[in-house]
């Protein structure tokens, strides 16, 4: 654990095809190419936490309405029901079917959530310049990479719900206004895994070692 | 020496030479993977992942029996019906994740692996294995099939479904790109690139 980092080398990789670059002590790391692949380098992601906290609560703000409006409305028969994500929870458990209900119910009402407050929890940690069990707080990162794109479930469902439904010409199912604020959700919550710099965590973690040692 | 990605570790890059991935000793990420025959399985793997997805995109998806009318839906009736109410940036994302990024990552995989494998280079291979390894999340293939069993499910009492060929096909193509994607072993890569200069 008591190994430094690249950055403190003058190091970095690339994450394209993991050639070792060395930095130019002085110069600005905006802007720097692999010499061999041509990627952008990214010693340490611009503004990583700063992004990160504006994706995580734009994510919150699109959230609440997704949750809110109804995802879809069905007409039949001159009959109107609108359906929230919730509402569509309840009917599952109540038709029997509960394993669908917590399908839908942990991958659209839970992993929002858990994602968002792992990355408010990995930002905040890394802020406090924690120390706290890198190697965890690693995983706990990978988590919130891995488990955001099942938060597409739904869009997916109304998308096959609309082309079965309307086709049949049993009822005109039209996508509510949650859709594509649920949408929104996943990619900002994407995209906010993605700003994440988890080497942050670790510049933290090495540092009071390193101190250490110098002393 | 090789870099992690996640925790910024400098150490010795190891040199595995049968199947298995590298991982770093500090946080445990994926360095890289090492796959024997990796330009031959990916080629392989998305040759089949292509006529794959030519099935699953041409034959009906489902077919839909209410009493006695029935119709049939492909996978790309979905996002027609999505752009046809107006959501056009619904439309535009699912049809990026489910029909877009899988297939440009099977003609990248083609594109980068097929001269690999004849010994050649193949053009512009740098952007395209960038852009290859930055669609990997965005491919939502297998998210869309858990997507279809509760749409099932949810219309089971309204009428009778029938997966079409497609739907075999399109689960099928889940695996095959997944295989294929974990066949890719970038060294083969980039140690053509070195030895070009």
């Amino acid at each position: 654990m008591s190994e430094a980092t690249a950055l403190a080398s003058s190091l970095t990789g690339c994450h394209t095809c993991n050639q070792v670059v060395r930095l130019d002590k002085d110069h600005h790391h905006q802007g720097l190419l692999c010499p061999r692949c041509g990627s952008p380098l990214h010693p340490r992601k611009h503004h990583s936490i700063l992004l990160t906290w504006i994706l995580v609560s734009l994510a919150f703000v699109f959230y609440i309405p997704a949750n809110l409006l109804p995802m879809t409305r069905v007409v039949s028969l001159g009959q109107v029901q609108e359906d929230t994500i919730m509402s569509g929870v309840i009917y599952f458990i109540q038709s029997g079917s509960w394993y669908i209900a917590l399908v839908i119910f942990i991958a659209s009402v839970f992993v929002p959530v858990l994602k968002l407050l792992l990355l408010m929890f990995l930002l905040i940690s890394v802020q406090r310049k924690s120390c706290w069990r890198p190697r965890d707080r690693t995983r706990l990162y990978r988590i919130t990479e891995l488990v955001g794109r099942w938060s597409m479930v739904d869009i997916y469902v109304v998308t096959i719900l609309i082309a079965l439904v309307n086709l049949g010409a049993l009822a005109d199912i039209d996508a509510g206004p949650a859709a594509v604020n649920f949408a929104a959700v996943v990619v900002i919550t994407m995209l906010a895994a993605k700003s994440f710099d988890p080497r942050l965590i670790w510049d933290n973690a090495a540092l009071p070692e390193d101190s250490a040692m110098k002393t | 020496m090789i870099i992690c990605h996640d925790c910024d570790l400098l150490q010795t890059k190891p040199d595995l030479q049968h199947q298995g991935k590298a991982l770093c000793h500090r946080c445990g990420a994926v360095l890289f993977r090492s796959v024997p025959d990796s330009a031959q399985r990916v080629v392989a793997l998305s040759l089949a992942g292509l006529i794959l997805f030519a099935v699953a995109n041409i034959y009906p998806f489902l077919a839909f029996d209410v009493g006695s009318q029935s119709t049939q839906t492909t996978l790309f009736t979905g996002v027609r019906e999505l752009y046809a109410q107006g959501l056009w940036a619904l439309a535009g994302l699912v049809f990026f994740t489910c029909i877009a990024a899988p297939l440009i990552q099977l003609v990248l995989m083609m594109h980068i692996f097929l001269p690999v494998m004849l010994g050649r280079t193949s053009y512009a291979v740098k952007p395209a294995f960038r852009l290859l390894l930055q669609l990997r999340e965005w491919n939502m293939i297998e998210v869309f099939m858990i997507g279809i069993l509760v749409a099932l499910v949810k219309l089971t009492k309204m009428a009778i479904i029938i997966p079409g060929v497609a739907m075999w096909s399109f689960m099928a193509l889940i695996f095959i790109l997944t295989g294929a994607m974990t066949s890719i072993d970038g060294r083969i890569v980039w140690d053509r690139v070195d030895s070009e200069k």
